[in-house]
């Protein structure tokens, strides 16, 4: 109820393609070339006051048109309430950061771009976060493998780290107990 | 050959340094670029990623049960707390409700996960600004709280004991009382530690002053937990969405003044307190029954009931193959875990197995501000700022 109302009025305001509710928790989708103003509108406007952003993700819907969705879960600590902002995006789209508008936007946002290869624009230092140095692909993407493409090593002979396709003493199993014939 | 001094041109560069990844106090593998002015630190860059396991691409390809183990070794010294959070955000996707005795006995654990995690806090800090014997004297109460994982779970530390639809097994005969036992002396202890440290000089001289935040960077930082507390600001997620039984405990929230190294610090001596007082509120409240959900869809049967019924038996290899099949959904679950808010997004689509699990890590967040904290301070002083971070990589690098 208070959601319907708070979401006519998000609606008025903000150019929303469409708002829902998951199990309480309140959703809004945008497209991406709204992206600064829709956040800083929700920071800033005493009616949102969204002012805490707790984490970016990025999911892999493998197969769509537009594969990708970023997550951006936000929070007020104002009106003790959640909201989770999204955006779908495929692998030739990007999105404009977020970082001048929240500043802990910028490990979030690397992380989402060295896991699944999402562009963010302008972001001040878009360098890979956990994967290793000099890493190739993007690891969460579904259509990467669980093991990936490589393995290191200590070799003894050479006294120094060496990488090598990787190998299996096993094929990779994997059981699909939904559908056993 | 002669130098003229008017040919001799000053150029100062800062100097580089790299700090880690195999340095003790940077609690783990932290490699951190530092640029020197000095001994005044210009430029912080954390490298992360060096403990990167894959955990949440691991999680997509298990079952929600098989998902869970995954949690306790995220932040490996409050283990209990992820566990929650996750059974949690998978309670919340398949409508389960818990029976009131499970979620007493995991506010229970929560709480002494909390003491176990503020403990190692304290006394690592204390043991990288200098202050050697708080450490050992934290980590001999440590071994006893874990001696209470190790009674309900069989496992000191990664103890896989809060499941989906409860806990894994009901608490052994005594245990209540032992508990007791502890939060009776615990106290004495916590005096002790606060004796070496609270009023001493050094401890302070090293500690008040360095890396303030207030109130307004914490929140644009995206701060939670003791870190967002000890710059002012009363957020507590037990208090404010509170989640299984904490909104039937009364307890408080302490919180800092000055943003300061030495308030969190105060803060974290202070919330092992109130924790015993929700322990103590925990044994005195705790119901009688069941202490899973009566799914057995949710929850695998008894030993007892596999011996008689077929039933049973179907449910329970069913139950440990399959698992939990979940309609598509999805949820964002955080909960007030010692380090901070730790957060789970989990994405199902209808099989067995998490579409998605994304792990928002307090640790995560604190860390990328280490620039602004240190950014000014002594060299010496980054070792205390990542002391009162409460970094550990497990939940940083996932």
């Amino acid at each position: 109820m208070l959601f319907d109302k708070y979401l006519k009025n998000l609606q008025n305001l903000l150019p929303l393609i469409s708002g829902q509710k998951i199990k309480n928790e309140w959703i809004i989708n945008i497209l991406s070339q709204h992206v600064p103003f829709v956040f800083k509108f929700l920071q800033k406007h005493i009616n949102t006051r969204f002012s805490l952003l707790s984490s970016i993700s990025g999911v892999d819907f493998v197969g769509k048109d537009y594969r990708f969705s970023v997550v951006y879960d936000l929070l007020s600590t104002l009106y003790v309430q959640r909201l989770r902002v999204k955006i779908f995006v495929n692998e030739l789209t990007s999105i404009p950061s977020i970082t001048p508008i929240f500043i802990n936007a910028n490990w979030w946002e690397r992380e989402v771009w060295d896991l699944y290869g999402i562009f963010f624009e302008k972001h001040p230092d878009l360098r890979r976060i956990l994967s290793d140095y000099g890493f190739e692909g993007y690891p969460m993407r579904k259509d990467f493998p669980l093991y990936g493409y490589i393995e290191l090593r200590y070799d003894e002979n050479h006294k120094r780290i060496v990488s090598e396709p990787v190998e299996f003493s096993q094929e990779f199993r994997f059981f699909d107990f939904e559908t056993p014939w | 050959m002669v130098i003229k001094k008017d040919q001799l041109v000053k150029q100062i560069k800062n100097f580089t340094i790299n700090f880690g990844p195999q340095h003790p106090a940077a609690h783990g593998v932290l490699r951190l670029v530092l640029e020197l002015n000095g001994e005044i630190v210009e430029r912080a860059d954390p490298h992360i990623g060096l403990l990167h396991r894959g955990t949440e691409k691991l999680i997509e390809y298990k079952t929600y049960l098989q998902a869970l183990p995954y949690f306790d070794r995220l932040d490996y010294v409050s283990m209990m707390a992820q566990e929650q959070t996750y059974s949690l955000a998978v309670e919340k996707l398949a409508n389960i409700n818990v029976p009131l005795r499970a979620q007493y006995i995991r506010v229970l654990f929560c709480e002494i996960t909390r003491i176990l995690n503020h403990l190692l806090a304290v006394g690592c800090h204390a043991m990288d600004v200098g202050a050697m014997t708080p450490f050992m004297w934290a980590f001999e109460e440590r071994e006893k709280l874990m001696e209470f994982y190790e009674r309900v779970s069989g496992a000191r530390m990664h103890a896989a004991y809060i499941r989906p639809g409860g806990v894994s097994q009901d608490l052994p005969l005594g245990l209540l009382d032992d508990i007791f036992q502890f939060i009776e002396q615990f106290p004495l202890r916590l005096e002790e530690i606060e004796e070496l440290l609270t009023a001493n000089r050094i401890w302070k001289e090293r500690l008040v002053d360095i890396g303030v935040v207030t109130a307004n960077e914490a929140i644009s930082w995206g701060f939670s937990g003791v870190m967002l507390r000890g710059s002012g600001l009363p957020w507590d997620l037990r208090k404010m969405q509170p989640y299984d039984v904490y909104d039937f405990v009364s307890f408080d929230i302490p919180v800092g003044t000055n943003g300061d190294c030495f308030d969190r610090y105060l803060l974290r001596v202070e919330e092992m307190r109130q924790s015993l007082k929700i322990i103590q509120q925990c044994i005195n409240n705790l119901p009688e029954g069941p202490v899973k959900a009566f799914d057995k869809k949710i929850t695998p049967p008894s030993r007892i009931e596999l011996k008689h019924s077929m039933e049973a038996l179907i449910h329970h290899f069913k139950f440990f193959t399959e698992g939990i099949v979940i309609d598509p959904s999805e949820t964002y679950t955080a909960t007030e875990a010692p380090k901070g808010e730790f957060g789970i997004y989990l994405l199902s689509d209808g099989t067995d197995r998490p579409f998605r699990c994304k792990i928002k890590a307090p640790g995560f967040g604190h860390l990328q501000a280490l620039n602004k904290m240190t950014m000014g301070h002594m060299i010496a002083d980054v070792v205390t700022i990542i002391g009162t971070q409460d970094i550990v990589f497990g939940e940083v690098d996932r």
